[in-house]
């Protein structure tokens, strides 16, 4: 499975990297925020998108919203992974259509189960 | 020259003669008169200049008092910037911490597995020059059997302790977008305070400074939804209603339908 991983800090990039690894997911590619990501998105032929909101030029709320309104795009899952954690801000995405939220900092096991929750759901 | 100065000059010129006039002929009085008719203009040049200048940092001292956003910053936001700081420390320190309190685990669980698999080397050998007998051969045989099993979850406590290490990494992200909010405040802080050397160094320009001042505060003005970076115990972020954990997120989403 084709994953994007879309983080301003490089480190939290490569964490991410490391635990979709290890739970066998080996063909992943990064951007460092939304505006770059988009682009690989529409030419790359992803199925999973894992993203951080806070970042600069495009933020990941703004990233979703634009997946959402993508003809082509608008069905890929996609996992929030960040530091905002305003009820605002959670409401916010699951309005926008995210299909799962995790705060930082997080555990390696409860990325499985909201990876395994997300794709249990795709399926049926 | 204007018509004005040169009448000026000219008076100037007659009370001088005059003043020689008079010091020639020893009027004392009458040339003290002159001397303070000469004087006259320029006195009148330092009340006007000494007027503009009390203006002038009339209008500078209210504009600085009606600064609120300046005034905003020392008293709520220096002290907030400072929490923040202190947050990256406590951060950075916790996650030194757990990095070696893992090494510290992990590093005699390699040095014994290196020290157990060597002896090993010496005795498997022994056997393969066929210098053991079979009770010595039992022995090594469930001596291995053991090892193995016993290498077998070292191996996989390492690996766990590994993970361990990866994820302590993940304070560079968190105290990085703390740090970068700080650095925001800063810049804004410098751009008020050059406002305010204009303003005392230079003529007034009301207009020029009043934009500035308003550029800086609608920039912190932020959308609520636009992202800050983590919550931060002790700052103004303890005023949003922000979510405790992972958990909380759950039964918000779940409320929701999720």
């Amino acid at each position: 499975m084709k994953i994007l991983i879309v983080d301003d800090f490089s480190t939290m990039r490569r964490i991410i990297k490391n635990l979709l690894r290890d739970l066998g997911f080996n063909n992943t590619s990064e951007a460092d925020d939304g505006s770059t990501a988009l682009p690989m998105l529409k030419n790359g032929a992803y199925e999973f998108l894992v993203t951080d909101w806070n970042m600069p030029n495009m933020q990941g709320i703004e990233l979703l919203k634009a997946v959402r309104a993508d003809e082509r795009l608008k069905d890929l899952p996609v996992l929030m992974v960040t530091a905002e954690a305003k009820r605002e801000q959670i409401m916010e995405a699951a309005q926008a259509g995210v299909n799962g939220y995790i705060v930082k900092p997080f555990t390696a096991e409860t990325l499985k189960e909201k990876i395994d929750k997300i794709f249990d759901r795709v399926k049926s | 020259m204007p018509q004005q100065q040169i009448e000026t000059q000219q008076r100037q010129l007659e009370l001088a003669r005059l003043l020689i006039e008079q010091l020639e002929a020893g009027q004392a009085d009458e040339a003290g008169l002159t001397i303070q008719r000469l004087g006259a203009p320029y006195e009148r040049e330092l009340f006007e200049e000494l007027g503009r200048l009390t203006r002038d940092l009339h209008d500078a001292l209210r504009s600085f008092r009606e600064d609120s956003r300046l005034l905003e910053i020392t008293q709520a936001d220096f002290p907030d910037a400072k929490e923040r700081l202190n947050h990256v420390i406590t951060m950075t320190e916790q996650a030194t911490h757990r990095t070696l309190n893992a090494v510290d685990e992990g590093l005699p669980i390699a040095e014994a597995l290196h020290e157990k698999s060597a002896r090993f080397i010496e005795r498997w050998a022994s056997f393969r020059r066929r210098e053991l007998d079979v009770s010595q051969f039992r022995e090594l045989s469930s001596d291995l059997d053991a090892f193995l099993g016993h290498a077998t979850d070292e191996a996989k406590r390492l690996g766990s302790l590994m993970s361990e290490i990866m994820m302590a990494q993940d304070f560079q992200d968190l105290t990085g977008q703390i740090i970068a909010r700080v650095i925001r405040l800063v810049q804004e802080v410098e751009g008020n305070l050059v406002g305010l050397v204009r303003l005392s160094g230079e003529r007034l320009e009301p207009e020029k400074i009043q934009s500035s001042t308003t550029a800086a505060g609608a920039k912190a003005a932020a959308s609520p939804l636009d992202g800050q970076g983590p919550a931060v115990p002790n700052t103004k972020d303890a005023e949003a209603d922000v979510v405790s954990g992972q958990d909380d997120v759950d039964a918000l989403l779940s409320s929701l339908g999720f």
